[in-house]
């Protein structure tokens, strides 16, 4: 056992770096879940007495910086280097150990910011946690609104993980251009190699920023500078442009890879190629180019000029169009085959329901005077969870449906798998169908409580218990693995008669991937096999 | 208000603000009172009818598909290999910018008409400084401070009376929103920011406020007043006036001028002029104290004085842990202050 275990920690394999990314993720993404289901608890009521207000505020604080910084980006980076290399025929990443410090900062970056539950210091004495959110606005983050050390956890943890998100990006970039089998030409990528190639190039662009700012930061708290520290002519906005101008990009770099996960099992389940491939490919490097033109649409409340508010609802509606253009080439696909709807397409085709109403909501928190009104309530809580829940999470969990076969070599129970699906749709519902009305009802984020009488409380009650359908969905999710691993039904090469490279070796593959290097002639290699009558590279 | 939205608020079981309701507790953005909330109201009518017939076009499509296309024998074929179709892609990227193109002018229009309106020469003019966690209230050209409850008079067509918000911050960024007047405009540290409000119906509108500002940012709460322009008037020239100085209180407010309150707060007419504190000379015109957090009657400012920390805690007001006799002429001084 402890050589087992030794194997693991020294492990510069990318199969199994992929493993404990998407493992480790899951544990952060168990415990931010245990922090929002706390959150709902004390706002299930008016005037809730379970939770003082400086425990509420480390938990929205420690809730958003988890997930996106310690689930949604290293599931990302766990799903990119389980099946970047095995998708373009190679037999690991192209810096290996690079690869194992990724995670290792990741994962160290993690565990920091847990830790400050136990060792920061804050304003409400020992052990505070970060309780400045998780954008962190300046001045409040400055000493002398926040004392001790919690800031500082909050800084550095991330620092740390960015570190390990940027080394991870720059090894998919090196592994997509130096290391494809023969044959596979960029154009016959796969759709879900391509999305990981333009997330990374969008994390080494935007991550600089949000780095920079906070060793800013770190530099107004301990050398007296004052860049954010207002008392001494700072400027507040400073750090709202460099966080946003990291934060918008950040979203798409979050919802890409589901974009990604959707692109591979959407085409298997309807038996079709993907529609409009080159428009697919287009649409994405133009939503990587836009996103980084919209990031004051999340500031059109603190008094910019007119005319620069106007600027950032034009680059943000556009941002709508290559999106849309996703979910349209989506449903070409599936229009006109033969759809089998196993777990993983349940949760793609809910993904393109919850999804398309998270962009529509996002085309009105683009119309700037009507984000007046929007931002910072729960409209905008209810928005961001339907995109990062209703998009992300739930094409996240189709991959996990998906692709666990392979890397095990075990089914899922459909069952099971079905249970999860269910549970999760109806307790999704419930809590942020209901969140948005609470925003319409002028309910701002981030209270620890409220009074009754305002028209909250019957939304209120109800998001609380879709929670607990949600939980019980996930509890599904955790015992379909532990059980399928021990005795799911064995797998086989190719379960879902799929067309990407990685179904043509062993499940799991063995260490060096391909005994021999595959070579390929179009974007479905394993169709061209299955179908030598009429393969694809006919048509390119 | 239009019969859809009546509808809509009675599934949110709400009732349509009436007249002769005094408070407007429930703070719709679609039950707008003011004109830029008007505004906003409007646009968002257009926004969300374009979305909501994006969404029915493409769920439904969706829907035929998953209904249509569902497998229901497997016969060992696999359909028709299409690989996409330019004449339908172009379709559906021209289209989406068509829309685009006549919702960003559409906002243009309403971002240009709230944020560029001028001052009319008789608006009022009125600065509002937010701290942790209560709003400082300061009207230059009536020469008045007060807190938390934003007294403006009533706009009617016969005499539109239009108030200019100046808005700063003492401390960190805040944001005042009140629903169904405007939408939110930060208060941000070194930075003048302003909005403006023209309430149409007499009554008490609630509002918090909406950027998170530190550990009590849920109870920083907001009351807008709004007055006939006569009642206006009364209250501006009773706020005015010196503190009560009624010989009855002597004792109690010598005990009051001799305590650290007067390090925090003001009071007019005397050597109380501490600024961190909410101005307290007409403390008692006020409906509630701490920001909203409780209603100002004797016994919740005998306890808000006696210790704040347990009502709001973290508030920047500490336990002065005064002894019952001091405790009992600050809430009789105080409670004099009309």
């Amino acid at each position: 056992m402890p050589s087992k275990l030794h194997e693991w920690i020294v492990t510069v394999d990318h199969k199994r770096l992929g493993i404990m990314y998407i493992a480790t993720s899951l544990f952060f993404f168990a415990v931010a879940g245990i922090l929002a289901a706390l959150m709902r608890a004390q706002l299930a009521f008016p005037n809730g007495k379970l939770l003082p207000p400086q425990v509420f505020n480390r938990l929205f604080t420690v809730h958003g910086t988890t997930m996106v910084f310690l689930v949604g980006m290293p599931f990302f980076a766990g799903l990119a280097n389980y099946l970047v290399p095995l998708m373009i025929g190679a037999r690991d990443m192209a810096f290996p150990r690079l690869n194992a410090f990724g995670y290792w900062m990741f994962l160290f970056g993690g565990l920091l910011l847990y830790f400050s539950y136990v060792a920061a210091e804050g304003l409400a004495g020992h052990g505070t946690a970060p309780d400045v959110g998780w954008f962190a606005y300046a001045p409040l983050t400055e000493r002398a609104f926040s004392r001790g050390t919690s800031t500082d956890y909050w800084i550095l943890s991330i620092i740390l993980s960015g570190i390990g998100s940027t080394a991870s990006a720059i090894n998919v970039i090196a592994t997509v251009i130096s290391m494809r089998c023969k044959g596979m030409t960029l154009a016959r990528m796969p759709l879900f190699v391509w999305l990981m190639l333009v997330v990374s190039a969008m994390v080494v662009v935007a991550l600089p920023p949000l780095t920079a700012a906070q060793i800013m930061l770190l530099l107004d708290r301990y050398l007296g500078a004052h860049f954010f520290d207002t008392q001494a002519g700072g400027s507040a906005l400073l750090w709202q442009h460099f966080f946003w101008l990291f934060g918008h990009p950040e979203v798409y770099i979050l919802m890409l890879p589901g974009f990604a996960c959707a692109s591979e099992i959407i085409p298997v389940f309807s038996r079709k190629p993907i529609f409009g491939r080159a428009a697919m490919i287009g649409a994405t490097v133009s939503i990587g180019i836009l996103a980084v033109g919209v990031w004051a649409h999340h500031m059109f409340a603190v008094g910019l000029s007119s005319s620069s508010n106007i600027f950032f609802v034009t680059s943000t509606m556009l941002v709508g169009v290559p999106t849309g253009i996703k979910i349209f080439n989506w449903l070409g696909t599936m229009y006109g085959g033969k759809l089998r709807f196993d777990t993983p397409m349940l949760f793609c085709v809910a993904f393109l329901f919850q999804f398309l109403i998270a962009g529509l909501t996002g085309v009105m928190m683009a119309a700037a005077p009507f984000d007046w009104q929007l931002t910072d309530s729960y409209f905008v809580v209810a928005h961001f969870h339907y995109v990062l829940l209703g998009g992300l999470l739930f094409t996240l969990f189709g991959a996990i449906y998906y692709w666990f076969p392979k890397a095990t070599g075990r089914m899922l129970s459909e069952t099971l798998g079905k249970w999860h699906f269910w549970l999760l749709v109806i307790g999704f519902h419930m809590t942020f169908d209901t969140l948005h009305f609470a925003g319409i009802l002028g309910m701002p984020r981030r209270i620890y409580t409220y009074a009754a009488g305002r028209g909250w409380e019957n939304l209120n009650l109800l998001a609380s218990i879709g929670v607990i359908f949600q939980a019980a969905g996930v509890a599904c999710l955790i015992w379909n693995i532990i059980r399928s691993l021990r005795k799911g039904a064995l797998a086989g090469n190719d379960p879902w008669d799929a067309w990407t490279l990685e179904w043509a070796t062993p499940s799991p593959p063995p260490e060096y991937n391909f005994a021999i290097e595959p070579e390929v002639r179009s974007s479905r290699p394993l169709w061209d096999l299955k179908h030598p009558e009429d393969p694809d590279w006919k048509y390119e | 208000m239009k019969p859809s939205l009546r509808i809509f608020n009675l599934c949110l079981g709400l009732a349509a603000s009436g007249a002769g309701e005094t408070v407007h507790s429930v703070g719709n953005i679609f039950s707008p009172q003011a004109t830029p909330a008007e505004s906003v109201y409007h646009l968002s009518l257009l926004v969300v009818t374009v979305c909501a017939a994006i969404f029915f076009t493409v769920a439904g499509l969706l829907t035929f598909t998953i209904v249509r296309f569902r497998r229901k024998a497997d016969d060992g074929r696999e359909p028709a290999q299409v690989y996409g179709s330019n004449r339908i892609e172009i379709a559906w990227t021209v289209i989406p910018i068509l829309i685009v193109l006549v919702l960003t002018m559409a906002t243009a229009r309403v971002v240009i008409a709230i944020q560029n309106k001028q001052a009319p020469k008789d608006a009022l003019q009125v600065t509002v400084i937010g701290h942790q966690w209560w709003w400082e209230i300061r009207y230059p050209d009536l020469g008045l401070v007060t807190a938390n409850e934003l007294h403006v008079p009533v706009s009617t067509v016969g005499e539109p009376a239009v108030t200019f918000l100046k808005l700063q911050s003492a401390d960190v960024a805040h944001s005042f929103w009140v629903p169904q007047l405007s939408g939110k405009t930060d208060l941000i540290p070194n930075r003048t920011n302003s909005m403006w409000i023209d309430p149409r119906q007499e009554g008490t509108f609630l509002g918090n406020c909406a950027e998170y500002c530190g550990m009590q940012h849920a109870n920083m709460l907001l009351r807008v007043i709004v007055q006939s322009p006569a009642d206006f008037h009364k209250w501006a020239v009773a706020q005015k006036l010196d503190a009560s100085d009624d010989s009855h209180i002597a004792p109690a407010r010598a005990t009051f001028l001799s305590l650290s309150c007067v390090n925090c707060h003001t009071v007019s007419g005397t050597a109380a002029a501490g600024t961190f504190g909410p101005d307290l000379s007409h403390v008692m015109g006020r409906e509630t104290l701490g920001s909203g957090v409780i209603p100002n009657t004797p016994e919740n400012l005998r306890a808000w004085v006696k210790d704040p920390q347990v009502i709001k805690p973290g508030n920047l007001m500490p336990n002065m842990q005064l002894n019952t006799r001091e405790l009992d002429a600050v809430a009789a001084y105080l409670s004099s202050l009309k």
